[in-house]
């Protein structure tokens, strides 16, 4: 099983994702994006050096619509700060301490704090231990990381790494 | 009624891009311009986006659910592309508004921002060797 199919989240991606390009629900349309989708996974498995486990698949759609909320405000926080007054943007460099170990969920917590409030994320140091953030307008950079760790690091520590 | 919907969405779409952009020429430093293209847009591509699944939808023979696709695409690549531009920053040391932080704080004392002399600039990233 774990020869034959070893990536079944991967699978089920492909598939969906070949359904939406071909835009249809076809018998055939799903059993070829199934095919495609189960022959990608297993030709580039060498690309893929641990299989993918969600330990709670709900908590990820929780947090894709909490990501998806965020990622609203921010655009309206950061078109009200570059219509408002560029001299009086307090921009910084913050280090978030990092709880996460596997490299999927690093690079999800930085995608997600590049698309949302007024962040970047910029360098991840060598030892997975801090995260660079900058941010464009901060109050209070402590309270800036408790609000990512709390938002973001710790849905995602519970979908991506058993505790 | 769908009309309006449509031009509503693409006006609003438009005026997200233009912000965007006009942040490129407004915020002081290269690492504030970042959030211009990364978030305004976003929302401005986004609502082009589902106006155009909404016309596809609505004229077309089906429903047209391809947008989704790029935005997926879309919100894949963007913080990516954010991301490496930061570091190369960082790596060149560009000019920065905002104050140095100086390395990490060790980590036992996680979670505290190091008081005490930092360097004029983020210091240099310094690349792993490839494993193996």
């Amino acid at each position: 099983m774990r020869r034959l199919l070893p990536h079944p989240w991967l699978t089920l991606a492909l598939a969906l994702i070949w359904l939406l390009l071909a835009n249809s629900t076809a018998p055939g349309q799903i059993v070829l994006g199934l095919a495609l989708g189960w022959a990608i996974a297993l030709f580039s498995r060498r690309f893929w050096p641990e299989p993918v486990r969600l330990h709670r698949p709900l908590a990820l759609l929780r947090f894709i619509s909490v990501a998806l909320y965020d990622i609203l405000t921010a655009n309206l926080a950061v078109a009200r700060l570059i219509i408002g007054r560029p001299e009086r943007l307090r921009p910084a460099f913050v280090w978030v301490p990092l709880a996460l170990t596997s490299d999927l969920a690093i690079s999800l917590l930085a995608s997600t704090i590049c698309l949302t409030p007024g962040t970047v994320s910029a360098r991840l140091t060598l030892d997975r231990q801090y995260l660079l953030v900058h941010a464009l307008d901060v109050a209070d950079a402590d309270q800036l990381a408790a609000i990512i760790k709390a938002r973001y690091e710790t849905p995602l520590r519970e979908i991506f790494e058993p505790c | 009624m769908v009309d309006v919907l449509l031009s509503l969405l693409i006006l609003i779409g438009a005026g997200f891009t233009f912000l965007g952009s006009l942040g490129l020429a407004r915020l002081p430093d290269f690492y504030t311009r970042l959030h211009g293209p990364t978030k305004a847009t976003t929302l401005g591509v986004g609502s082009l986006l589902i106006a155009s699944a909404l016309y596809f939808s609505a004229h077309g023979p089906g429903l047209s659910l391809h947008e989704v696709l790029v935005t997926l695409f879309l919100f894949i690549t963007a913080p990516v592309s954010a991301q490496m531009l930061a570091k190369v920053a960082l790596h060149l040391n560009l000019h920065s508004v905002a104050p140095p932080t100086g390395d990490p704080p060790p980590v036992a004392h996680a979670g505290k921002a190091r008081e005490q002399g930092p360097p004029d600039h983020p210091p240099m990233p310094v690349y792993p060797q490839s494993p193996e």
